[in-house]
């Protein structure tokens, strides 16, 4: 069969393009929330005003700059980014972690024993809290990554299920701790806080706190296994191929294995830092924060790579934070979970854009051929 | 003036990059055999794809017998008396013949399935074609070539008069081969028009009395196969010149480098596919294992590769026992495979050419430092060197994706990332199948020279010819084991085929 050049429209190029795609989407799922704003009667450009005021700290009605809200969408994004980055890197490795919500609970879980249980040591103790935090989340994310590849268990069904688990065994542990009555804890002692005083007197006092830096570190390290290493080599053939990865000695078992270890490990991570990092007290949930499940929409918005999960988790973050903006300015808040929806709605569009190319593809074949 | 049972004019179809049929004009008079030839990926199966409705063309017409049609469907096919026999059976397996035919077309009494008559007619239609099926026997129980009729029944139950096959002897054993070009003659003889879709001229040159070959979705021509040779038709097929002999060197073997003994793999339910079987494989030879599909070639390169595990025997790589070993420390040890589903096993579609020739060495020194960082560049490097080498095409060199490549271009990849490797013992399934004759001829080369260089290569393939070009020794392969061992010369297909079929020759090697 005939061979045609590759060198497609203009357009072609940009549809084949992921980042391009992505931010094609985010555009949309603003343009439908913006019309159905103004289908109820409101006015779209509050919704912008809170969203630029949740951006840059500047409140264009009044013209004063607050740079708390600022940072404020910065911390909102860590936990997100932080399930994002636990969903991308199952996702690269071929699975569906719909765990970081159980993972992250744990985290949290751990984190808030830890806190109100440990050595009261400055730095240490909030650094262990962080590190525990994280084995657990590993712990967790890992079992189901063993099953997974040794007894071929459905990651999608283990993940579920133990986010469940996870949420009532964290009331259990957390109903126990010191203080604790059906909601909250005593509060935590100061060491345990990752509160950074210079972030505080920067940022007018905003909740951003050491959380940030760590979230910052795996952004890269996620980049950097996947892309630079040969772990991550190995990770990436498996994800695409398994069975010419395994085919070539790549180890597939323990590669899925860890690759859920790794994925729990960050979400375990972003349970740690909103424990002790947003809350000044432990809190015994009775449901789940929804950051594990937003990290599902984070990661796909972002490709599953490092850069596009940040950039999406920020997204996300920013959104949050201005929902409490919105309700000021007479738009309901709901409009951002609406403008959330839309987006993950038109991901799905993504297969929709290549039937479209495929169809451009063939329209300028036709041409070719007959001419 | 000649009747014509299909004419087929201008059709053109385009598939997302390529022009499958390209304004292709196709005439079958009534009552012949046309043989539609042409490499893999020629256009062919598009084609008859869309004569048998499963495509619709993007522009052209069709006419049988005389009328223009518009078959949007299989249905319409069947109802105008198209039959295909397909290249991979569409049967179930543990229903009978007859419950097989008569599927999605069942006779019933009052409301209840009536076997009897629908049985009566299968036996009166083997019969009278001479096709020996027993119309109660289970598909599981009967021979691939049985199971072929079958398939043929189906046609003729629906009262086709047009016949397609699809490669139909690509599973068969020579013996069933000349079977089954008795049976379409023999349907010839009864008024059928039939198409036959091949790339193997034998054939064509035994029952065919016209022939259409196509060339890149292109007719180039039709000939009466009366009028040409074999090698004029090649070189239609092909566009230009072919070798059909390699040249070979002597054989000069050297130490025994594989030692399998009592080897017995079972797949993932329990079956065993290959029991008791025993060679030895030495350098500087080429041990060729014929066998129709499915007699557990498969199993026993799974198993030797680590795919599957070895239920027992023993498993020597240069003397050391690896049938313990994981698919890695086999790799380390000097086993090469290149597989038969490259797709599958062979090359990451997603990943560029040089991460592909990468695949089994990337922890090596040769890429990654101490610390497990990756030398993309030198990935780069070594990949440029083997598209030099193994002249693969690619649009952007050593970062286009596998993916992107053609069939035969993957599997020079593939070819290229082993023989760097530069494995002791190489295990090769089926280098050539799905190619073009042009990089046919470069991977039959390629696998020569490593030969004379003293790589031991033992390879598995379904096409005789390449068997019996390539190897020194031969051995076939019959429901899991080997059923005889010659030197290359010693022995000639038919015996093979003999073999291949399950009867066992006294006094093999």
């Amino acid at each position: 069969m005939a061979k045609t050049k590759k060198d497609g429209t203009r357009l072609q190029q940009l549809l084949a393009n992921d980042a391009f795609v992505s931010i094609l989407v985010v555009l949309l799922g603003f343009l439908v929330g913006t019309i159905l704003v103004a289908l109820v009667g409101r006015k779209p450009s509050n919704m912008y005003k809170a969203i630029f005021q949740a951006f840059s700290g500047y409140n264009l009605d009044n013209g004063k700059w607050n740079p708390r809200y600022l940072f404020e969408s910065i911390n909102y994004a860590v936990p997100f980014v932080l399930c994002g980055l636990s969903m991308a890197f199952a996702n690269r490795v071929g699975l569906f972690n719909i765990g970081a919500e159980g993972q992250y609970v744990i985290g949290m879980t751990v984190a808030e024993v830890i806190a109100l249980l440990g050595p009261q040591i400055p730095v240490l103790h909030w650094l262990s809290i962080l590190i525990f935090a994280s084995l657990a989340g590993a712990v967790w994310g890992g079992v189901c990554g063993v099953m997974k590849a040794k007894y071929e268990v459905s990651e999608v069904v283990s993940t579920i299920m133990l986010n469940y688990t996870a949420l009532y065994l964290s009331r259990i542990i957390c109903l126990q701790l010191p203080g604790a009555n059906t909601f909250k804890t005593a509060n935590y002692p100061k060491t345990a806080m990752l509160t950074n005083p210079l972030f505080q007197k920067f940022t007018n006092n905003s909740m951003l706190n050491n959380g940030f830096f760590f979230m910052l570190f795996c952004v890269i390290l996620f980049w950097f296994i996947m892309e630079k290493t040969s772990l991550g080599y190995g990770m990436r053939a498996t994800g695409f191929n398994k069975e010419a990865a395994r085919a070539s000695g790549i180890p597939v078992v323990k590669n899925i294995a860890l690759s859920m270890a790794i994925a729990g490990a960050f979400a375990g991570l972003g349970g740690g830092i909103v424990a002790v990092g947003s809350f000044t007290y432990g809190r015994v949930i009775s449901g789940q924060d929804g950051y594990g499940f937003n990290g599902i929409a984070v990661a796909l918005v972002g490709n599953c790579t490092a850069w596009g999960t940040l950039a999406a988790g920020y997204l996300f973050g920013l959104l949050k934070n201005a929902q409490a903006l919105m309700q000021s300015k007479n738009i309901p808040k709901e409009i951002t979970f609406i403008i959330q929806g839309l987006i993950v709605v038109f991901i799905a569009l993504r297969s929709g854009l290549q039937i479209l190319n495929n169809y451009l593809d063939k329209k300028r074949i036709q041409k070719e051929a007959s001419k | 003036m000649q009747e014509y049972a299909i004419q087929m004019e201008g059709i053109t179809k385009t598939f997302p990059g390529i022009i499958a049929n390209d304004n292709v004009t196709l005439d079958v008079i009534k009552g012949e055999v046309l043989a539609l030839l042409g490499e893999n990926g020629a256009g062919k199966s598009t084609l008859m794809s869309i004569l048998f409705g499963a495509y619709s063309a993007d522009s052209g017409t069709i006419k049988i017998n005389g009328k223009v049609v518009d078959i949007k469907n299989p249905n319409v096919a069947t109802e105008l008396g198209i039959g295909m026999v397909h290249q991979h059976f569409k049967l179930v397996h543990n229903f009978t013949v007859t419950e097989n035919i008569v599927l999605g077309n069942e006779r019933t009494k009052g409301g209840i399935l009536d076997p009897g008559s629908a049985e009566k007619r299968v036996k009166a239609l083997s019969d009278g074609y001479n096709l020996h099926v027993d119309p109660r026997a289970l598909i599981d129980d009967i021979t691939v070539g049985q199971q072929q009729r079958v398939e043929i029944l189906k046609v003729l139950y629906k009262n086709a008069d047009i016949i397609i096959f699809d490669e139909p002897t690509a599973v068969l054993t020579p013996q069933e081969i000349v079977e089954l070009l008795e049976i379409i003659k023999l349907l010839k003889e009864e008024g059928k028009t039939i198409v036959l879709i091949t790339h193997k001229l034998k054939e064509i040159k035994a029952v065919a009395d016209r022939c259409t070959v196509l060339r890149r979705g292109k007719v180039i021509g039709t000939v009466k196969v009366a009028d040409v040779s074999e090698k004029d038709l090649a070189e239609m097929m092909v566009g230009r010149a072919v070798k059909f002999e390699i040249e070979k060197q002597p054989c000069h073997r050297g130490e025994k480098l594989l030692e399998v003994k009592d080897l017995r793999v079972d797949t993932a339910l329990g079956l065993p596919k290959v029991h008791d079987l025993s060679f030895e494989l030495y350098a500087g030879e080429i041990l060729g294992i014929a066998g129709v599909d499915g007699n557990g070639q498969s199993e026993l390169l799974q198993g030797l590769t680590g795919l599957l595990p070895v239920q027992s025997g023993s498993i020597k790589l240069c003397g050391k026992e690896i049938s313990g070993m994981t698919i890695k420390e086999r790799i380390k040890n000097g086993l090469g495979y290149i597989p038969e589903d490259r797709q599958k096993h062979g090359i990451v579609k997603q990943f560029s050419i040089s991460e592909n020739s990468a695949l089994k060495d990337y922890y090596t020194e040769t890429y990654a430092d101490k610390f497990g960082i990756l030398d993309f560049g030198k990935m780069v490097n070594v990949a440029d060197g083997l598209i030099q080498d193994f002249d693969i095409r690619a649009g952007e060199g050593s970062s286009t994706p596998a993916g992107s490549l053609s069939g035969g271009n993957q599997q020079k990849v593939i070819v290229a990332r082993e023989i760097y490797l530069d494995p002791k013992v190489l295990l090769i399934a089926q280098p050539t199948r799905g190619l073009d004759v042009g990089a046919i001829e470069y991977i039959r080369r390629r696998i020569l020279a490593e030969r004379d260089k003293g790589m031991a290569i033992l390879l598995v393939s379904f096409e005789l010819d390449e068997i019996m070009n390539l190897c020194d020794r031969i051995a076939t392969i019959s429901k899991g084991t080997l059923v005889g061992t010659y030197n290359s010369g010693e022995i000639s297909e038919y015996e093979i085929g003999m073999m291949m079929a399950g009867s066992k020759k006294e006094g093999d090697k």
